[in-house]
């Protein structure tokens, strides 16, 4: 086998698609986190929002076979999860980096008792289907109806969700004011805006965004859960906000590129080419930590990053 | 005290127009106002008015209860007791909500922007848009340009804040709180980011807002400033009032005395300097990098003599930073040379440097100068307590002789301070920084770095201070005295460099001080510029 054709074997259309699908839980989680972040809040407790939002939706699921009540659950159970994180940093002021430890933990541990007292045994589930657009999705030249065409409904919102958040940062009042308070919350507040309310409100979002990105893993690309189904995805998820510099589209061209190693892996040892898997298992987190390295500093950078807020300090 | 006589010197001429002053604010009166912080008294019952058409200067010390009292009424602090009166009505003012909503705007020393905004996105901020859920920034640029030129305060409406330079930053949050309607204005010492000539048309815009029936609060520690600009005057001392007077027939020595408590000294004799002392700080075209990345200091060459205090003006940010960090040893020159005493000695370690006979008074002291939690004598021996004098052997601390020597610096430098072991936080800013004064000439240094030296500290220990140095000038010691206030620069120094953009832009010898001409230089007005006009 020549160079070209293992290359051919690896780069194919179907490893595009997978590219596309992977990014979905990263995207959603860390666009989530972006909220969060830009209003100056760390959640390193995505990975426990996720593995209970992809818990609750699949137990939804497997109870009413009824694929939006298992996303209503994961919204709900994510949203009530951001909830306590925002009680905890906002209200209590705690140590934004050991709580969100704990929130991890918490999610990690209550998901598996969750699954082993309710569920048990592994049970797979009917996820969602993939959508095909009329007319789009028939398009042969280099598989660009399969790759972009030709998935399920939590894909195409994943990336949906990159514009919208780019638009409501750049040109509404309320990410104005979620800009504000990640980078001057003093400023913010004497000008009448509620330092509070914003990081609820942004937590909250990020709670509900990191219980779907979970949701997407159990009921639209596995349709399995298991323990730990999410293998640290939230924390990549963190680190990617990093990378892409608190910009959504840097966030998705992170989230992009994490989920092509990631089929990539898949596809090199489906081809069956001698690689330890372990190599390919720890890529994604090097590259994480490279990124993180050299993503230093930026004017975006919300400044009041993990910094509880205080009138009159 | 009669104010009786006081008469607005402005006619009532109201100008209505569909923003700038929707909420009347007749008068205000402020009535027994009392804060307490845990520990702390800083209100002690102030009683303080404020009527449209004028300004009414707030003047007293730092720590005397002025900002307190301004933060009260805008809605950051909560009063422990005591009542605020709108027009006559009783009110309560929980948050800047309410405040904003009933017409009051302030301008804080440290301004409120969010610096990667646009001016337009900061005005916007915590308003009602005209499109909803969406931004309207084109409609707030117009009305900023139209207030802007109303006011004659120039801003551009797209620049973000942080390209911008503090005076600007300044004419920001000003048109800012006009924008929002604001009939009574509150500045907090205003001017201390100023050069005297933006000083001035600041006075110039608060007069004609005041003309027009805004009323103005104007918090200052200043004595010539407040005399300049006031209609009268509120002096706190210690969190009471001392008394509220009318400008007219007040002094600057009457000012400071009530404002200190007994009579004080406004101005020294400086004896001509003695002999032509050798040089012992030279600096030959030393760069070195801003916290912003760009070069901070641009080539800056000086020499100062034994015997000669060389004073620094500029406004705040143009490079005098880092060029006491440069000289102290804690910021790395990227070229040039530092020569102390005839040896070169750029970039070594403030250890070095401290032996080679440098001493530093940093412009932050709580963060460069002292540990906030360490107890008053181990301040006293942060950078000595290697020295024999101080341990056992070599090994460790000999904490009887750092408390005796402690103890005695406490006593030369009439320190106030419950004890040696009180954690230096607890004392107040001109104690600690005499403390910090004590502790770099214990070593008789040959070249003194003063940066700041009383920024922040009460007229007392200012005195102290100024006289400190002077006498230091009589033992030889070279000094650099850095500073943003052009009194002190001018009161003390034998010549006065001028810094603006980094770089040394002028030089004035004693004798042909003159503030526009040093003001001038600090806006960035060329030498030959000047000369060219003159």
């Amino acid at each position: 086998m020549n160079i070209l054709e293992v290359l051919g074997s690896i780069f194919t259309a179907s490893v595009a698609a997978a590219t596309l699908r992977l990014a979905t839980p990263y995207l959603f989680a860390a666009i989530g986190e972006t909220f969060a972040q830009r209003s100056g809040l760390l959640n390193l407790g995505v990975d426990g929002i996720m593995l209970m939002g992809a818990f609750s939706a699949f137990y939804a699921v497997l109870m009413t076979g009824n694929l939006l009540v298992g996303l209503a659950a994961a919204m709900i159970i994510g949203g009530l999860m951001g909830l306590a994180m925002a009680f905890i940093s906002v209200t209590l002021k705690a140590q934004q980096g050991i709580s969100g430890i704990g929130l991890y933990l918490f999610g990690l541990g209550m998901s598996e008792l969750l699954f082993q007292t309710l569920v048990g045994t592994p049970k797979s589930i009917q996820g969602f289907p993939p959508i095909y657009i009329p007319g789009l999705s028939d398009i042969q030249f280099l598989g660009i109806g399969r790759i972009f065409f030709s998935q399920n409904i939590l894909v195409y919102l994943a990336f949906l969700s990159v514009p919208v958040s780019a638009f409501i940062f750049n040109r509404t009042n309320f990410g104005l004011k979620i800009r504000a308070v990640g980078q001057n919350p003093a400023a913010a507040d004497a000008m009448d805006v509620s330092v509070t309310r914003v990081r609820y409100a942004t937590q909250i979002i990020g709670g509900v965004m990191a219980g779907v990105a979970g949701a997407s893993l159990s009921i639209a690309l596995l349709d399995v859960f298991q323990q730990n189904l999410t293998g640290g995805m939230g924390f990549i998820a963190v680190a990617l906000v990093y990378f892409g510099r608190w910009k959504p589209l840097g966030v998705m061209l992170g989230a992009l590129l994490f989920s092509f190693v990631n089929a990539l892996q898949l596809q090199i040892s489906a081809v069956g080419i001698q690689i330890p898997p372990e190599f390919s298992t720890m890529a994604p987190y090097v590259i994480t930590i490279i990124a993180l390295v050299f993503a230093g500093k930026q004017s975006e950078r919300p400044t009041a990053l993990t910094v509880p807020f205080q009138r009159g300090e | 005290m009669g104010f009786g006589n006081y008469r607005t010197p402005h006619s009532y001429g109201y100008v209505m127009t569909e923003r700038s002053s929707p909420h009347a604010i007749q008068s205000l009166e402020m009535r027994g106002v009392v804060k307490r912080f845990p520990g702390v008294m800083a209100l002690k019952g102030v009683d303080f008015d404020v009527r449209a058409g004028e300004i009414h200067a707030l003047l007293g010390e730092n720590g005397a209860g002025k900002s307190t009292l301004m933060k009260i009424l805008y809605g950051l602090y909560q009063p422990t007791d005591g009542e605020i009166v709108l027009n006559g009505t009783p009110v309560t003012i929980h948050s800047p909500h309410d405040s904003i909503s009933r017409g009051i705007g302030m301008i804080h020393q440290h301004f409120m922007l969010v610096p990667s905004l646009t001016v337009a996105e900061n005005v916007a901020l915590g308003m009602k848009s005209g499109r909803g859920s969406m931004l309207d920034l084109k409609q707030i640029a117009k009305a900023l340009n139209e207030l802007s030129e109303r006011y004659n305060l120039k801003i551009d409406p797209k620049r973000p804040i942080w390209q911008l330079a503090v005076g600007e930053q300044q004419r920001v949050e000003i048109i800012r709180a006009l924008y929002r309607g604001a009939a009574l204005l509150i500045l907090d010492e205003p001017t201390a980011v100023l050069t005297p000539q933006e000083s001035d048309h600041l006075f110039t815009v608060l007069k004609q807002m005041a003309a027009e029936g805004h009323a103005v609060i104007f918090i200052s520690h200043k004595l010539h400033e407040v005399l300049a600009i006031s209609n009268r005057i509120t002096v706190l001392r210690d969190g009471a009032r001392v008394d509220t007077i009318p400008t007219v027939g007040a002094t600057k020595l009457s000012l400071a005395e009530m404002m200190v408590g007994r009579p004080v000294v406004l101005e020294y004799e400086v004896p001509p300097p003695a002999a032509e002392g050798v040089v012992r700080l030279k600096l030959e075209a030393v760069s070195a990098m801003s916290e912003r990345g760009d070069l901070g200091l641009r080539e800056a060459a000086l020499e100062v003599r034994g015997g000669e205090i060389l004073g620094v003006a500029g406004v705040s940010g143009n490079g005098q930073h880092e060029l006491a960090e440069v000289i102290a040893g804690m910021r790395p020159a990227v070229n040039g040379k530092i020569i102390i005493n005839g040896a070169v000695s750029t970039n070594i370690t403030p250890e070095v440097l401290r032996k080679r006979g440098v001493a530093y008074i940093p412009e932050e002291r709580m963060i460069d100068g002292v540990v906030g939690k360490f107890t008053v004598a181990e301040n006293y021996v942060l950078k000595t307590h290697g020295e024999k004098t101080y341990t056992r052997g070599g090994l460790w601390l000999n904490m009887r002789a750092v408390a005796n020597a402690c103890r005695k610096a406490i006593h030369n430098y009439e320190i106030k301070t419950p004890g040696t072991d009180t954690p230096i936080k607890n004392l107040s800013g001109g104690n600690i920084q005499k403390l910090v004064l004590a502790r770099e000439l214990a070593e008789n240094p040959g070249v003194l770095i003063a940066a700041q030296p009383t920024r922040g500290v009460d007229i007392g220990a200012t005195e102290y201070i100024h006289r400190r140095l002077l006498d230091e000038r009589a033992k030889g010691t070279a000094i650099l005295l850095i500073s943003e206030d052009l009194d002190e620069v001018m009161a003390l120094s034998d010549r006065i460099i001028v810094m603006y953009e980094g770089q040394i832009v002028g030089e004035v010898v004693r004798g042909a001080y003159d503030v526009r001409h040093i003001g001038a230089l600090m806006a960035g007005v060329t030498a030959e510029a000047l000369e060219d006009s003159a």
